[in-house]
């Protein structure tokens, strides 16, 4: 897996028109030039000095070499990809799950929150329609959310004139303050979904505009507290997919500029933090990392972090970044161990570029390739890390739902004598087929780039 | 031999360094702790507390206690005592929980070992044909499956539909078998994968046609000749798999609550329970450690050209 590479370059075409800033370009030039006269234009007045049918040749040539275009690493790696049918699939179906999960404010799901232990526990999936707000035990005006919703923004506007109209300017506060609260609690969004950020709560209200109190029915049927399940499962997506992009970007930032500088340097720093990397290898990294967790989880040290703007989600994103950068600190190092020896590299160090910019300008973006290879396989297993988390108790806590938490919750219902099959078969399904799919798109990647399959396949 | 002898020296060497590195981590995050251990219970009275922190040793100055606990382990290997669990030294706890896990552990492996090395040959053998296609989309399967989930739809199917295995219970081969099996699964279908795209490079080596040429039956050159060369790098996962393997007897041993040193893990985590903590990460180092050397070993052993260094 950590084979020299040659450096990912970019298409001869696009090095004409690089900006003069960048003295040098950051590759040596289109590796994938199908044609050698494509590089090395011919000047069409020395060729006249030469014989006439020598010239004619030379301009046929030189037209042929103007049809032929240099094919770029990621050009050729696109292409291959393209006719790679599972790891398209997974494309198109991870593309398709990212949309969906930013959309989920604005589709007509269930409340994810709502609970009704009296009518609705553990019901098997079916298709009886449903209306948003008519549980009786939400009080909603004409059980129905449209109709609340309306009641109480006409109240909540009324109650914020009045306020506005007094002359006392401390009584005026207090009075706002009074609407805030208000707002917080029994603002039906907030009842019926959790902590919504201003973006969810602009979508939230559209979806209300579009769909009235129209929700799908509980097609996946309802957990152990009467929760729709299928609105579960996409809020959990959210989370889950958050989770698993965020702290794969951490590891993701660590690693490379771990790898890459070490790998630069050589010699004694680079033993030095290799030696770092092994020793911390052979650290059953989770058993720190669920320790870790229960201790900044308690109730004065959260609020000690929260003092300083860190939530347990970022503290959550820091840690499982911090574990999984090893492997690809590993992987960018030999990489830029094979790379520093380029003429590029002793072409920026010549004209005085320094030490970090050779790094991060001209080394880092020649290994992106098998970064993104990583990448592909690090989510997933991130997003197994979350759930296995999540399965212990230690990882996302209610009220937010992830799919680790739903698995939780189906896990335990299982071991009653009655089968609620749906409470655990559709979250991993949903868990599954995201993992099937990044691992799919990764081995894809990974053949793609590969380097010994160039122009080839 | 004297390279061996070196090399284990040193090896012992980097895992005392690991294990002080992971004992100051663990003990300076303690320390920063707001509260006590002992604050969580009911309020004890300030006399209680005095005699508690007495008792564990925890009333002196910090680096004291820092010192006297490292000075512990090397004498004695005394790890001190739990804090939640009445009278159980760290050691007891340890050496109860110890056996259920190692074995598990062990039966794991040799479970992925024996699964995942056998798909890889057939579906390498036999590539491009249905068997193949259908134990790599399985291979697939078992890395996306959590093994939580795995092993809830294995107790669905084998204990209530199918009742041939107990649900709980730790003792008889019996109830070992289905918690081997879900810890195992993943590891055995990451082990295919690797078995087969090793099986299928040295397929096409030259000694390989040579073998063939010789006239060598099928099976004698796969079984002798492809599958030595094949079974690197599945031999230098088998360390990142027992990493693997603990991790997941943490919820496989929740799930069919099996007394290992995972759930006691758990339970220390959670309750606070801080020298159990400590000393039951230093003991995952020292399996992870001890793992890790004996892979690189085996390297060796299989790949002749490899020093080690």
């Amino acid at each position: 897996m950590t084979e020299p590479q040659p450096p990912h370059g970019s298409p001869s075409s696009s090095d004409a028109d690089r900006s003069p800033s960048q003295k040098l370009p950051g590759s040596p030039g289109g590796v994938g030039t199908g044609n050698p006269m494509a590089e090395s234009p011919v000047d069409p007045d020395h060729v006249s000095r030469g014989g006439r049918g020598h010239a004619e040749t030379l301009t046929r040539i030189l037209e042929e070499s103007r049809g032929v275009r240099g094919v770029s690493l990621w050009q050729d790696a696109w292409r291959r990809l393209k006719r790679n049918r599972p790891a398209m699939v997974s494309l198109v179906a991870l593309i398709l799950l990212g949309i969906t999960a930013f959309l989920t404010p604005l589709l007509p799901l269930q409340s994810p929150l709502d609970k009704d232990l009296d009518h609705r526990r553990f019901l098997p999936p079916s298709t009886e329609p449903v209306v948003m707000g008519s549980r009786a035990g939400l009080k909603f005006r004409e059980a129905s959310l449209k109709a609340e919703l309306q009641a109480f923004e006409a109240e909540i506007t009324e109650a914020r004139a009045a306020a506005e109209n007094s002359a006392d300017p401390e009584e005026r506060a207090k009075a706002l303050r009074r609407i805030d609260n208000r707002i917080a609690v029994e603002h039906p969004f907030n009842q019926l979904w959790n902590k919504l950020g201003p973006v969810s709560f602009a979508m939230v209200r559209a979806r209300v505009a579009l769909f009235g109190d129209y929700a799908f029915p509980s097609l996946f049927g309802t957990d152990k507290l009467g929760r729709d399940l299928l609105a579960r499962v996409f809020w959990g997506a959210r989370v889950s997919l958050i989770v698993g992009i965020v702290a794969t970007l951490v590891s993701l930032l660590i690693g490379v500029t771990y790898g890459a500088i070490s790998g630069y340097f050589g010699g004694m720093v680079d033993a030095a933090m290799m030696r770092i990397v092994d020793m911390l290898y052979s650290i059953p990294f989770i058993f720190v990392v669920i320790y870790l967790v229960t201790f900044l989880g308690e109730e004065q040290v959260k609020a000690r972090l929260e003092s300083f703007g860190i939530d347990q989600i970022t503290i959550f994103y820091i840690i499982i970044g911090a574990i999984y950068w090893l492997t690809m600190s590993r992987v960018v190092r030999g990489q830029v161990l094979s790379l520093r020896q380029e003429q590029f590299v002793e072409a920026a160090r010549t004209v005085g570029a320094s030490s970090m910019r050779i790094v991060f300008r001209h080394l880092v973006p020649n290994v992106l390739g098998i970064v993104i290879v990583y990448l592909t396989l690090t989510i997933p297993a991130v997003m197994l890390f979350e759930a296995f988390l999540s399965f212990l108790g230690l990882g996302v806590s209610p009220p937010d739902v992830s799919w680790g938490l739903l698995l939780n919750d189906g896990v335990e219902a299982l071991s009653s004598i009655k089968l609620f099959w749906w409470v655990v078969v559709f979250p991993g399904a949903a868990l599954a087929i995201t993992l099937f799919a990044l691992n799919f798109l990764g081995d894809g990647l990974r053949d793609a780039l590969d380097p010994k399959m160039k122009n080839r396949g | 031999m004297r390279s061996l002898l070196g090399f284990l020296v040193r090896r012992f060497g980097w895992m005392l360094l690991t294990l002080w590195a992971v004992y100051t981590v663990s003990f300076i995050l303690i320390k920063l702790a707001p509260g006590s251990p002992f604050s969580a219970e009911r309020a004890v009275t300030p006399a209680i507390e005095q005699q508690l922190r007495a008792r564990f040793n925890l009333d002196g100055p910090a680096l004291q206690q820092y010192t006297d606990y490292l000075w512990n382990i090397f004498t004695r290997g005394d790890l001190g005592w739990s804090l939640k669990l009445e009278d159980y030294s760290v050691n007891q706890v340890i050496a109860e929980g110890f056996p259920v896990s190692a074995s598990l552990a062990v039966f794991a492996l040799v479970f992925a070992i024996i699964l995942g090395v056998s798909a890889g040959v057939i579906s390498a053998v036999y590539r491009g044909t249905m068997a193949d296609l259908s134990m790599m989309t399985t291979a697939v399967l078992g890395i996306a499956i959590p093994n939580f989930v795995l092993a809830s739809l294995a107790i669905l199917l084998f204990v209530f539909m199918i009742p041939i295995f107990p649900a709980a219970g730790w003792g008889t081969l019996r109830q070992v078998a289905l918690p081997a099996f879900c810890l195992g699964a993943p590891v055995a279908a990451y082990i295919a994968r690797l078995t087969r795209a090793g099986m299928l490079e040295s397929l096409n080596r030259e000694h390989v046609r040579t073998a063939f040429a010789k006239g060598l039956s099928h099976r004698t050159v796969v079984l002798k000749h492809v599958l030595p060369g094949a079974m690197l790098p599945v031999v230098s996962y088998l360390g990142p798999a027992t990493a693997g393997v603990l991790t997941g007897s943490l919820v496989l041993e929740k799930i069919f609550a099996l007394p290992g040193m995972g759930s006691h893990f758990i339970y220390a985590a959670t309750q606070r329970d801080t020298f159990l903590a400590t000393g039951m990460v230093l003991t995952y180092t020292v399996l992870l450690f001890t793992m890790n050397t004996l892979v690189d070993l085996a390297y060796a052993v299989i790949d002749p050209r490899v020093e080690l260094e």
